[in-house]
């Protein structure tokens, strides 16, 4: 009886031997993740309202990133909800405007293999980088967690992405996911569990696996997984994990796979996703000379350390010629970027660094785009006025492209700035 | 309403295509706003007039993938908030499916929803699995509501249903 990562981890939190893809059951929950949104605004009129504790304090934690630098009343008083809740709650876990939750989750040693963890927000997926099944859930349900400490679920069938080869220079993670998004369309992995793997994914540091697992959202995924190695078990060392030991979470080898999506990466060019939806992608000459009003580099997506290191390296030395905001993904991330000169190569450029956050992606902050202007970003979605005034527009690409972008003032290919740097 | 045994009478469909996303149903610039402040703006950048003109019990059907995207609640219940009864997609979002059905909206996955059309009025059976057009006398087959999710639903969505479990064992 084989079963593929994502059933493994669904049958231990299960208690089950085996389950099957289209089982229904209930797991138990190790982990909870919410955010300043969906978060205590809404989850503790709902806890009140049935007069439900926390099942397990220790297995909750909060992080705020989606109002935490706007100055309005309505962004003050959700802050304002959300801190009074945790101290009530005596909840420890708790990181306030120390980044976006998805990548300060994993950076503080929240998340290890084989865990079933679920996050109140679409882009929980991204967990699924260090071996863990991380599903997204709405609020109400996460209430229903919180009070019992279960969820059911129905057990996804596997889909495997199997990238041979090595990404090029100037080809990132993001251009694989914007290629599957238009491959198989932004519902094409809908209700089922994404696997990568192959050499391109063995070969990636944990940040960029990290990008693949987050835009399984974005191909309609429950969840993104990639099968822990020993990049993993480095990650988490350096997330001060105690050694877990990852090996048992993997694949059976003769697995069911509802289907394998191959491809080379060997082949692979950067992509560019037009507006209004990241499946609308194609290779950057379909775009090329495409001018744009901003750029921004921000989200879970795509403002990681290794994310504005791949910035840096087109802008070292440049000049941009449109406006190029960029939002760290976490504190750290931004403390480590201007440890290694990755800021400052960022800020000679041109670029103005924002506080960490949700920023722009979700339409907040300096760098939102105003009516019928036309940005391209490092973030993961561009549908109608999701960065902004309805009237914009959002070109998605990896952060080579968006530098090579703010450097041209117009859509461009950043192997070109990668051949002038290394002649 | 019981969840042996329930018709859904929607007065009017409202019908849009593939793809809905919940930027659209749900617009980011109202994310702080309480969800009354957001309703009126629900699928403004599709139909400036749908949030003003739907009514009460009205009927929400849509193509492939409805609600891909967020998984702000707010979307499911702005739709509820405005009128909204029931909701028929060809497919669903995981997550928006989810919520709707959590908040206590049914939710039909119905591949044939192609043919119902703008203003239809429908009849709806969740547990049996059928859509009745009124106005065009067709009756579609959509995937029956598994018995204990209408239950839930019945009780009036998640949370509902939970009050009453807590109740029943403390």
């Amino acid at each position: 009886m084989t079963m593929t990562l994502a059933e493994k981890i669904i049958a231990r939190a299960a208690g089950e031997a085996r389950v099957r893809p289209g089982d229904i059951v209930t797991c138990r929950v190790d982990l909870a993740m919410m955010h300043d949104s969906g978060g205590p605004r809404r989850i503790k009129p709902m806890l009140e309202r049935i007069g439900a504790e926390v099942w397990d304090l220790s297995k909750v934690v909060i992080i705020t990133d989606h109002f935490v630098h706007e100055r309005d009343a309505d962004s003050v008083a959700i802050q304002k909800t959300t801190r009074e809740w945790v101290a009530a709650q005596g909840l420890g876990n708790f990181h306030d405007a120390e980044g976006i939750c998805h990548i300060v989750l994993p950076e503080r040693g929240y998340l290890r293999p084989g865990m079933f963890v679920v996050g109140g927000d679409s882009h929980s997926t991204t967990g699924g980088a260090y071996g863990c099944l991380m599903i997204g859930i709405g609020s109400t349900e996460m209430a229903g967690v919180l009070a019992t400490g279960e969820i059911w679920v129905r057990v996804p069938p596997t889909v495997r992405v199997q990238a041979a080869g090595r990404l090029g220079a100037g080809v990132a993670a993001k251009d694989i996911m914007l290629m599957l998004c238009r491959r198989i369309g932004i519902s094409g992995a809908n209700y089922k569990a994404v696997e990568y793997a192959g050499p391109a994914v063995d070969a990636m540091p944990m940040s960029e696996r990290m990008v693949l697992t987050n835009m399984a959202a974005e191909l309609g995924a429950k969840a993104g997984i990639i099968a822990p190695d020993a990049v993993t078990a480095d990650a988490l060392a350096e997330a001060g994990v105690a050694a877990t030991g990852t090996d048992g979470w993997r694949g059976d080898d003769g697995a069911a796979y509802e289907r394998t999506i191959a491809f080379d990466a060997d082949d692979l060019a950067p992509q560019v996703a037009a507006p209004h939806s990241p499946e609308n992608s194609a290779p950057v000459d379909a775009h090329a000379g495409t001018p744009v009003d901003q750029a921004y580099i921000g989200a879970c997506t795509g403002a990681k350390l290794e994310d504005l290191r791949m910035a840096a390296l087109i802008l070292h030395g440049r000049k941009t010629a449109v406006p190029l905001f960029v939002a760290p993904a976490s504190v750290r991330t931004a403390e480590a970027a201007a440890g290694d000169g990755t800021m400052a190569a960022l800020e000679e450029a041109g670029a103005r660094i924002l506080p960490s956050g949700c920023g722009a992606c979700i339409g907040l902050g300096p760098a939102a785009l105003g009516a019928e202007k036309v940005g391209i970003s490092t973030t993961s979605r561009n549908f109608k006025g999701r960065m902004g005034a309805v009237t914009s527009a959002t070109y998605l690409a990896s952060p080579y492209t968006v530098a090579a972008t703010a450097i041209a003032g117009r859509i461009a290919d950043p192997r070109e700035f990668l051949a002038d740097a290394t002649p | 309403m019981s969840a042996g045994n329930m018709k859904i009478e929607c007065p009017r469909a409202w019908v849009f295509g593939d793809d809905i996303d919940t930027d659209v149903i749900a617009p980011s610039a109202y994310m702080m706003a309480p969800v009354e402040t957001m309703a009126p703006h629900c699928l403004e950048t599709l139909d400036a007039a749908f949030a003003s003109s739907v009514g009460p019990g009205d009927a929400f059907v849509a193509g492939e993938n409805l609600g891909i995207g967020s998984s702000r609640e707010q979307a499911p219940q702005a739709l509820m908030l405005l009128g909204i009864q029931v909701i028929v997609a060809k497919s669903f979002a995981r997550i928006f499916y989810r919520n709707a059905l959590n908040l206590g909206l049914p939710a039909l996955v119905c591949p044939a929803a192609g043919s119902i059309r703008g203003g239809d009025a429908l009849a709806i059976d969740p547990l049996a699995g059928t859509i009745e057009n009124r106005t065009t006398g067709e009756t579609l087959a959509c995937e029956p509501l598994p018995q204990h999710l209408m239950a839930m639903v019945a009780d009036g969505g998640l949370l509902a249903h939970l009050e009453k479990r807590l109740r029943a064992g403390a």
